[in-house]
């Protein structure tokens, strides 16, 4: 006769409770783990994807994911010309907010370098990749925007022809993806009246300043948009990708491009360590001490509540020492609970999950890895939380027995 | 060794504490008791009653004596002799002034977990613990929960339990207690029935004298100290 069952079976509403209870609290614990993986899944999401070899950066910079980089567009023929590169392409890469229907909306834009990169290698759910090179968009379906639906970014209207599926950025803000020149476009976005203003002051500088009277036709430049003017044009791309050419040493062409004053260049193993290093580091030893404390604060929870049901069955061990129930199956009554409770409050909390985790802003995503080593934590935390409710049992007097 | 005696106890003493605290709660008790006699244990409060009960029950071990079940010496003072805990289990049943079952189990699971601990199958322990269930009149509150079980019902199931493991000796600690006078004399019948049908020596510690005349032979114990009587039913004779 299983005692633990009968038991369980006679307390049936209040064990069902209480699993559920230590089901709701490890469901916290696996998914802060969720939490951890999908940080990191989402930090090094768009390096895995892209699929570069080498990233072209501003000098001293970590590139585009970490922080402000700017290099010219010229650099992008810099880099081809560099022995060993296959391809080199553009890459713009921008975080912006805006309002859509009456709620903000927070996206991270990255630059397609038309017509090399349609987007083809995007995880596409619905829709298809960008097809000409202005006016469309491909969005991440966590930003909550329809297929076929018409946003207006800037100055600009854009149609969202492509969904996918899982594209965050390290910040896990959903993506858009559009070309370089829109993406430039939705990046340095002036307002008129900023231009007017602009060229109103140029105006005035030029009937002030020496330069314009010894260069006259430098005036004619003063009307042109301030991204085409030569001399104080900004730097537009974020970064410049390379792809290496079959057989050639990633590293020896980073050695050479890295001779120039003016770029950084990091591997592909380099930047997915800068990010997973610089940028997840902390939200992940974060993460971990909220998931360490966690998995002690279950275990005393446990280790409580199977006190406490020891206590409540403190009568009836006694009684069974009395006619004769050797030590293990007092041990195996209070050994099987536990396991029960930390078994089915495993399962409880991975079924709860399912259901619940996409939901969460944030992408929570279990490894089969990571749900073993819960299971397996919960399973020590299942026997050594028994430890205080056997040690307990083994100290009733079968005597115990015959008061009140 | 004289295996037709149930129980026989030797000079038993207990002293609890030491030196000015210490306090005798029992003193030289020597009795023996056949197979099939039912013997009565009568006392005030504080009269030792529960000590010898549990010294013999082997849960609270003597200070110094023997103390002898079926022949076999099981304890010399607070000395085991034999594994306590599987000694109980196979050779002495208990029934208390509360029922005492356990209320997770079943009327018939409390019978049957006593054998299924002392090694009995399932199935046979649980055919058995319906005969006995049967014996005592408890068949049909077979499957009931002891909260669903009157007073005497849970006694009844309780002296099953006790019966459970053909035992020497059948320790009862004022089994009718909780019961009115008509159901009190009822479960002193049982007893009566089952140390005859079972060949079980039965001690009964009871306060009450309207039972007196089922049993073979009464004791009285008086600050530590038993002398016997003769009992009722000899003196109706």
């Amino acid at each position: 006769m299983n005692l633990a069952a009968k038991d369980i079976q006679h307390n049936l509403g209040r064990f069902a409770l209480t699993i559920f209870g230590i089901g709701m609290l490890l469901m916290i614990v696996m998914g802060m783990g969720g939490i951890y993986r999908g940080l990191v899944e989402d930090a090094t999401l768009l390096v895995e994807r892209i699929g570069a070899d080498l990233w072209v950066v501003q000098r001293d910079t970590r590139g585009p994911f970490a922080e402000v980089s700017r290099v010219p567009k010229t650099l992008v023929y810099r880099v081809l010309a560099v022995p060993g590169v296959e391809s080199a392409r553009e890459f713009v890469f921008h975080t912006v907010q805006r309002e859509h229907n009456g709620k903000p909306l927070r996206m991270s834009v990255l630059g397609l370098s038309w017509p090399l990169d349609k987007g083809e290698w995007l995880p596409l759910i619905a829709g298809r990749p960008l097809a000409q090179n202005h006016y469309e968009m491909v969005a991440d379906k966590t930003l909550g925007l329809r297929l076929h639906e018409r946003i207006k970014l800037g100055k600009e209207t854009y149609t969202i022809v492509g969904i996918t599926s899982g594209m965050a950025s390290t910040a896990g803000d959903g993506m858009i993806f559009v070309t370089v020149w829109d993406s430039q476009a939705i990046q340095f976005d002036t307002p008129g009246e900023a231009m007017r203003l602009e060229r109103a002051a140029r105006e005035h500088r030029s009937r002030t300043e020496d330069i314009f009277l010894s260069q006259p036709i430098l005036t004619e430049q003063l009307s042109r948009p301030t991204a085409e003017l030569p001399a104080v044009a900004s730097p537009e791309l974020s970064a410049v990708v390379v792809r290496v050419a079959a057989g050639a040493d990633p590293d020896v062409v980073a050695a050479t491009i890295f001779t120039w004053a003016d770029v950084s260049v990091f591997t592909k193993a380099g930047q997915e360590e800068l990010l997973l290093k610089g940028m997840v580091d902390k939200s992940r030893r974060q993460l971990g001490m909220f998931r360490t404390l966690l998995t002690i604060i279950a275990a005393i929870i446990m280790a409580l509540i199977l006190y406490t049901l020891t206590l409540d069955k403190l009568h009836s061990i006694a009684l069974l020492k009395l006619i004769g129930a050797p030590n293990r199956t007092i041990l195996g009554l209070i050994l099987q609970q536990a396991i029960v409770l930390g078994g089915v409050g495993y399962l409880i909390a991975y079924l709860v999950g399912q259901k619940l985790f996409p939901y969460f802003p944030r992408r929570v995503v279990l490894t089969n890895e990571d749900l073993l080593q819960l299971a397996a934590i919960v399973l020590g935390i299942s026997v050594l939380s028994s430890f205080l409710g056997i040690w307990k049992a083994m100290r009733v007097e079968p005597n115990e027995s015959l008061m009140g | 060794m004289n295996e037709n005696l149930a129980i026989e106890t030797r000079e038993l003493t207990k002293i609890y504490g030491s030196g000015h605290t210490e306090v005798v709660a029992m003193r030289d008790a020597s009795v023996s008791i056949r197979r099939g006699q039912v013997v009565a244990l009568l006392g005030p409060s504080g009269a030792g009653k529960s000590t010898f009960l549990t010294a013999v029950g082997l849960i609270n071990p003597p200070t110094s004596g023997q103390i002898l079940i079926g022949g076999v010496p099981v304890l010399d003072g607070p000395v085991a002799l034999v594994n306590l805990r599987s000694f109980r289990r196979k050779h002495i049943g208990y029934v208390f002034q509360k029922s005492n079952l356990i209320p997770f189990l079943s009327a018939r699971e409390n019978v049957q977990i006593a054998m299924e601990l002392n090694g009995v199958g399932p199935r046979q322990a649980r055919h058995r613990a319906l005969e006995l269930l049967d014996e005592l009149g408890v068949l049909e509150r077979a499957e009931n929960g002891p909260a669903m079980l009157s007073g005497g019902e849970q006694q009844r199931v309780a002296i099953a339990r006790a019966l459970a493991n053909d035992p020497s000796v059948i320790l009862a600690d004022e089994p009718t207690a909780a019961l009115d006078s008509h159901r009190g004399r009822q479960v002193m019948e049982l007893f009566r029935g089952v140390a005859h049908e079972h060949g079980a020596g039965v001690i009964v510690v009871t306060h009450d004298q309207r039972t007196l005349e089922v049993f073979d032979t009464i004791y009285e114990m008086e600050d530590g100290l038993i002398r016997q009587r003769t009992s009722q039913l000899t003196l109706a004779q």
